[in-house]
């Protein structure tokens, strides 16, 4: 550290800051997964196999998402179909 | 009946048998007759650390096959009276603690003793998961590192599905953070996750912060707990966490930068 930074007031934030951000963010993504049924995966793969005998999607355009609030549980679906959705039937 | 307390963490190498030895120790000082069982089967330690390794003739795993009686297993202290030692076996296969065998063990246990610790292999796997299974109370240690904290989020969600207490829908389990090798200087200089932020993250009952030490190391060197090192930063840390856990109101120490004089600058100290 330089003269110069020992007279600065404003110290440059040391690494501790980014661990802590980066646990928050962390953190918070692991008790939603937590609390998350363990179902899931295998009913996006499934949902999948199903849609995918109509049109052509892949695993990133459908996203299953589970929230829990006081009294009732929200499972959301969302899928993206591509914009000259192919027909295979 | 006597409480059964969990020390465990997750992550290695932070500092649960050290925590384990110091924590039976301030007990059984405090006149409490306490146990502290080694779950870590195959890699024993515990009773290195506390100095009896060379009087271990059967261990917890004789105990639960029924080829020794507990009072056969169990070392006595040679400093305290009230402490006992349970030693993991060092050879055999860590399946070998069984959920019943377990349960058997530490309800004998806890007819007779004050607490009994449960000194928690690393990891999620069958031995930690054996070491909570039973508890009252949790005791989880963490490093001011982002590894460490996160694996103990990790173990509080383990605490709260898979313990016996969660799955009968008893009272949950009183969980509490221990913060060990604390470096206030380095906290201060903004490079270590301070006492605050990890109680924010974690949001636990803060119950010691156990500044880094090399005392910790030479109390391991010698087979004493390190509370028992009275002269010690790191002793005297553990010393005041035992007293919180009794309920005792005790201000946090350690937690600031020791300004040194110039005297001591000098000639060292």
């Amino acid at each position: 550290m330089g003269l110069l930074d020992y007279f600065r007031s404003t110290r440059p934030k040391g690494s501790a800051s980014v661990a802590k951000e980066r646990l928050q963010i962390l953190v918070a993504h692991d008790r939603s997964e937590r609390h998350r049924p363990s179902y899931l995966p295998k009913l996006q793969r499934e949902i999948l196999e199903v849609i995918r005998k109509y049109v052509e999607v892949d695993m990133s355009s459908v996203s299953v998402n589970y929230e829990q609030e006081d009294s009732r549980e929200i499972l959301e679906l969302n899928i993206i179909l591509p914009e000259a959705a192919q027909s295979r039937a | 009946m006597g409480r059964t307390i969990v020390v465990t963490s997750g992550k290695g190498g932070v500092g649960k048998t050290t925590t384990s030895a110091a924590f039976a120790m301030g007990l059984a000082q405090r006149g409490h007759r306490t146990v502290v069982i080694d779950f870590d089967v195959g890699l024993r330690n515990l009773d290195l650390i506390m100095g009896c390794e060379r009087r271990v003739v059967y261990d917890f795993v004789n105990v639960i096959n029924g080829e020794a009686n507990l009072n056969q297993a169990l070392i006595r202290d040679k400093r305290c009276d009230n402490l006992y030692i349970l030693p993991a076996s060092q050879t055999r296969d860590k399946e070998a603690l069984t959920k019943e065998g377990v349960g058997k063990v530490l309800d004998e246990l806890s007819k007779t003793s004050d607490y009994v610790i449960c000194d928690s292999p690393a990891g999620i796997e069958h031995g930690a998961h054996m070491a909570m299974y039973y508890a009252d109370d949790a005791l989880v240690v963490t490093n001011p590192e982002v590894s460490s904290v996160r694996d103990s989020d990790r173990m509080l969600g383990i605490l709260a599905s898979k313990s016996r207490r969660a799955e009968n829908n008893d009272e949950p389990i009183r969980e509490y953070l221990l913060l060990t090798r604390y470096a206030a200087e380095r906290v201060e200089r903004g490079e270590m996750l301070g006492v605050d932020d990890v109680q924010e993250i974690l949001s636990l009952d803060l119950l010691g912060v156990i500044p880094e030490s090399k005392s910790v190391l030479n109390a391991s060197n010698s087979g004493v707990p390190v509370i028992l090192d009275a002269e010690s930063d790191a002793g005297q840390a553990y010393a005041d966490m035992v007293a919180r856990y009794l309920g005792e109101q005790v201000p946090h120490r350690f937690l600031g930068v020791q300004k040194r004089g110039f005297f001591s600058r000098i000639f060292g100290g």
